[in-house]
C-alpha cells in the first residue's frame, strides 16, 4: 500500500468505526456516550505514521483516533467501548479511557490537558535509558490554559524530553470559542518556552505527516519538544450526549464551511478510485465484524468490579 | 546499639534502594541540597541524572514521574509540605491511582510520593499544617504514616518495592524520634499490616506516626492502674482490619489519637470498623483534631487543635471508667474528644 494509500486507510477506519460507534451508542450496546473525533482523523493518521511501533502515545477524551491509528485492533476496541470482558481494557476504560499499552499507548485521559507531563515524563525515561524513542501528548485548545500543560511545557523544554506535542485545535472547549477562551495564542505558548512551534493544517494528513516527521526527526536527536498546532473542525457534537438540536453555538453556515474541509475526501482525492472502494470495501467487512464481536462478547462479570484497582495486591 | 533516627532511616532506606535498583530515580524541590534532609548525600552517590531538582511545578512533575513510571523508572516524589498534596491530588487521586484499574491491569505506576515534615510544625500557620493522610486513604492510595525508624526505614523501602503508587507521610512530630536499632536487621516491613507496641488488657489506643510516641507515654502513666494496648495500623490503606479486630477481642474497648480533622477522618474509620465488629465493652472515643479545623499561627492556638495527652487520658478515663485524671506530669493541652 502506498504512503496516501495508508494515511487514507487510517482516516476512513476511524470515520467508519465512530461512525458504527455512534450507531451502538444510539442502539444502547455502547453505554455512556462518546466523544466523536470526525473531522479531525487526519491528526491521528498523520502523526501515528511518522512514528515507529516502539515509540509512545498519550490521549484525550475524543481518543478513538488515537489509539485506532497507532494499530489498535477495532474488535477490541469496540468491546472496550461496549464495556466487554474481551476489551482492550477489559471493560474498565471505556470509550474516554480506551487503550492500548502493548502498541505503547499510556492512556486516554479524560483531564485536559492531563496526558502532556505523563507523556513528557515517559519521553524523559525513554531518553535515560539510551533509547531515541519519542512520545506524543495529544491534546485540545481547552487544554493550552492548564496549568499543568504549561508547567509540562516548561519541563519538557528544560530536560529535552523527545516528546511531540500535538493540539488539535478544533475551536472549540466543548461550546466556548477558542478566541473567548485562550489569551495570546497556542504558537506563542510554545515561544514562551523556547520550544519550536508549527501551525498545521490538520485536515491534511500529509502535512501533518510532514511536520510530524520533522518533530520526531528533531526529538530523536535530542532536540527536544515541538509543539504542533493542528487546525481541525469538529463535524459532530462534543460528545453523543450533547442535545440533540445541538445548543447552538455553532452556526449551520460555520458547519457547512467546516464540513467542506474532510479529511477523508482530501486525502481519498490522492488515491486511485478502485484502490479508495478496495480500502472501503475491506473496512466495511472489518468494522461490521468488529461491531459484531462487540455485541457478542461477554459482559464482566459484576464479582470482578474491582479486579485490577491495584498491581500489587497487599496484605 | 547504634541510634538510628527517623529522618536518618527515611535517608537510608533511599539510599540502599537506589544503590539495589538503578531505576529509582528521585524528583522534588530542592532535593539535591537536601533541604528536607532526606535526601542527603544521594546526587554525590547517584549523580544529577538520578536526583533532580524540579522546578516549583507541583502538578507536573507529579504526572511527569508517572509517565516515567510507565516506562519503567520508579520515581519517587518528595514534597516539601503536605499542603502540597491538594495541588497534586489530580495527579495521584485521578492519575496515577486509577490507571491500573481503567487499563484492566495493563498499566502499573510505581511511584512513591514523600512528605517529609507532615502535620503541625512549629507555627507554620494554616497552608502548612495539614495532615491529609486521610484523603489518599479515602480514594484507595496505598498509604502509610511510619511511627518509628525501623518502620520508616522499613516501609518507605517496601513503598519504593510496590507497583503501586504509594503515599508515604513522615509526621514532623516523628521525624526526631531515635532508635537503638540492629542496621544488619533493618528490612522490608510489608505494607498492610498493624503492629502492637505494647500490648494490653483494657483498652486499646490506635494511633500513627508520631501519636504512637504519645500514646505509649501514656500507657506508661498508666501502668498499674489502666492496661493500655497500643497498636499501630502504620497504613492507613489499606488498613490492617484483622489486626485491629484481634487487638479488640483482646481489650473490649477502644480510643483512636488521629492527628486529623474529626468529621469524615481516620478515626472515625476506625470506630465504625469497630462498630461492625462484636460489641464493645464500652461506647468507644476518639481524639482528633477538631471539625473541620484550619490550623492557626500562634502557638497557643495550633496546640490547642491538636490532638494531645490530656484528651487521650480523659477519654481512656471514659472508657475504661477508672479515673485518670489524677495522674501528674501531664501537660495541659486541648483540642476536643
Amino acid at each position: 500500500m502506498t504512503a496516501d494509500a495508508g494515511l487514507y486507510r487510517t482516516v476512513a477506519l476511524i470515520r467508519g468505526f465512530e461512525r458504527r460507534a455512534v450507531e451502538l451508542v444510539r442502539a444502547g450496546v455502547v453505554p455512556g456516550g462518546i466523544h466523536p473525533c470526525t473531522g479531525q482523523e487526519a491528526v491521528a493518521a498523520g502523526t501515528c505514521a511518522a512514528l515507529r511501533p516502539d515509540d509512545l502515545i498519550a490521549s484525550t477524551h475524543r481518543g478513538h483516533g488515537h489509539v485506532l491509528a497507532k494499530g489498535a485492533d477495532p474488535a477490541r476496541m469496540m468491546a472496550e467501548l461496549a464495556g466487554r470482558e474481551a476489551g482492550l481494557n477489559r471493560g474498565r476504560g471505556g470509550s474516554m479511557h480506551a487503550a492500548d499499552f502493548a502498541l505503547g499507548v499510556l492512556g486516554a485521559n479524560a483531564m485536559v490537558g492531563a496526558a502532556v507531563p505523563i507523556a513528557a515524563g515517559a519521553a524523559w525515561a525513554l531518553r535515560r535509558a539510551g533509547s531515541d524513542r519519542v512520545a506524543v501528548a495529544y491534546f485540545g485548545d481547552g487544554a493550552v490554559s492548564q496549568g499543568v500543560v504549561l508547567e509540562a511545557f516548561n519541563l519538557a523544554a528544560l530536560w529535552r524530553a523527545p516528546v511531540v506535542l500535538v493540539c488539535e485545535n478544533n475551536g472549540f472547549a466543548t461550546s466556548t470559542r477558542t478566541a473567548d477562551a485562550v489569551a495570546g495564542s497556542v504558537l506563542g505558548r510554545a515561544a514562551a518556552f523556547g520550544i519550536p512551534a508549527l501551525a498545521v493544517d490538520g485536515t491534511d494528513p500529509r502535512a501533518v505527516l510532514a511536520a510530524t516527521a520533522e518533530a520526531v526527526a528533531r526529538a530523536r536527536a535530542g532536540g527536544g519538544p515541538t509543539l504542533l498546532e493542528c487546525a481541525v473542525y469538529r463535524f459532530d457534537a462534543h460528545h453523543t450526549w450533547e442535545h440533540a438540536a445541538r445548543p447552538g453555538y455553532r452556526s449551520p453556515e460555520e458547519e457547512a464551511a467546516g464540513r467542506a474541509r474532510d479529511p477523508l475526501e482530501v486525502q481519498g482525492a490522492r488515491i486511485p478510485a478502485a484502490v479508495r472502494a478496495a480500502i472501503d470495501a475491506e473496512l466495511d467487512e472489518l468494522l461490521d465484524a468488529a461491531v459484531e464481536f462487540a455485541r457478542a462478547a461477554p459482559h464482566p462479570d459484576p464479582a470482578s468490579a474491582l479486579a485490577y484497582l491495584y498491581a500489587t495486591e497487599v496484605g | 546499639m547504634p541510634k538510628l533516627s527517623y529522618l536518618k532511616a527515611l535517608n537510608r532506606a533511599l539510599g540502599d534502594e537506589m544503590a539495589r535498583d538503578g531505576s529509582v530515580c528521585v524528583f522534588g524541590e530542592d532535593v539535591r541540597v537536601a533541604v528536607s534532609y532526606v535526601t542527603a548525600g544521594l546526587v554525590r552517590r547517584f549523580g544529577p541524572e538520578r536526583v533532580l531538582d524540579t522546578p516549583i511545578s507541583e502538578q507536573a512533575f507529579t504526572s511527569f514521574a508517572t509517565g516515567a513510571a510507565l516506562a519503567g523508572v520508579r520515581p519517587l516524589v518528595e514534597f516539601q509540605i503536605p499542603s502540597l498534596l491538594f495541588l497534586a491530588f489530580e495527579q495521584i487521586a485521578n492519575q496515577a491511582h486509577k490507571l491500573s484499574l481503567m487499563s484492566g491491569g495493563r498499566l502499573r505506576v510505581p511511584v512513591t510520593y514523600l512528605l517529609p515534615g507532615s502535620g503541625s510544625r512549629e507555627s507554620w500557620a494554616g497552608q502548612h499544617s495539614d495532615h491529609p493522610y486521610g484523603l489518599f486513604a479515602h480514594v484507595g492510595v496505598k498509604t502509610v504514616v511510619p511511627a518509628t525508624p525501623t518502620d520508616a526505614y522499613g516501609l518507605l523501602l517496601s513503598a519504593l518495592r510496590d507497583d503501586d503508587p504509594v503515599v508515604v507521610f513522615a509526621p514532623s512530630g516523628a521525624l526526631g524520634v531515635r532508635e537503638d536499632v540492629d542496621f544488619a536487621a533493618l528490612g522490608p516491613v510489608p505494607l498492610g499490616l498493624g503492629r502492637v507496641h505494647r500490648a494490653g488488657t483494657d483498652v486499646t489506643v490506635v494511633a500513627v506516626g508520631h501519636l504512637v510516641h504519645e500514646a505509649l507515654a501514656v500507657a506508661e502513666e498508666l501502668a498499674g492502674r489502666v492496661s493500655v494496648e497500643v497498636f499501630d495500623p502504620r497504613t492507613l490503606h489499606p488498613l490492617d482490619r484483622a489486626g485491629l479486630a484481634a487487638s479488640l477481642r483482646r481489650t473490649g474497648r477502644l480510643v483512636v489519637l488521629d492527628d486529623s480533622n474529626r468529621s469524615c477522618g481516620f478515626a472515625a474509620e476506625v470506630l465504625a470498623t469497630a462498630a461492625e465488629g462484636p460489641r464493645l465493652r464500652a461506647a468507644p472515643r476518639r481524639v482528633t483534631r477538631p471539625e473541620g479545623a484550619v490550623l492557626p499561627f500562634a502557638p497557643a492556638l495550633d496546640r490547642a487543635c491538636q490532638p494531645g495527652r490530656a484528651q487521650l487520658l480523659a477519654a481512656i478515663g471514659e472508657v475504661t471508667g477508672v479515673l485518670v485524671g489524677e495522674v501528674t506530669g501531664v501537660p495541659g493541652e486541648g483540642g476536643g474528644t
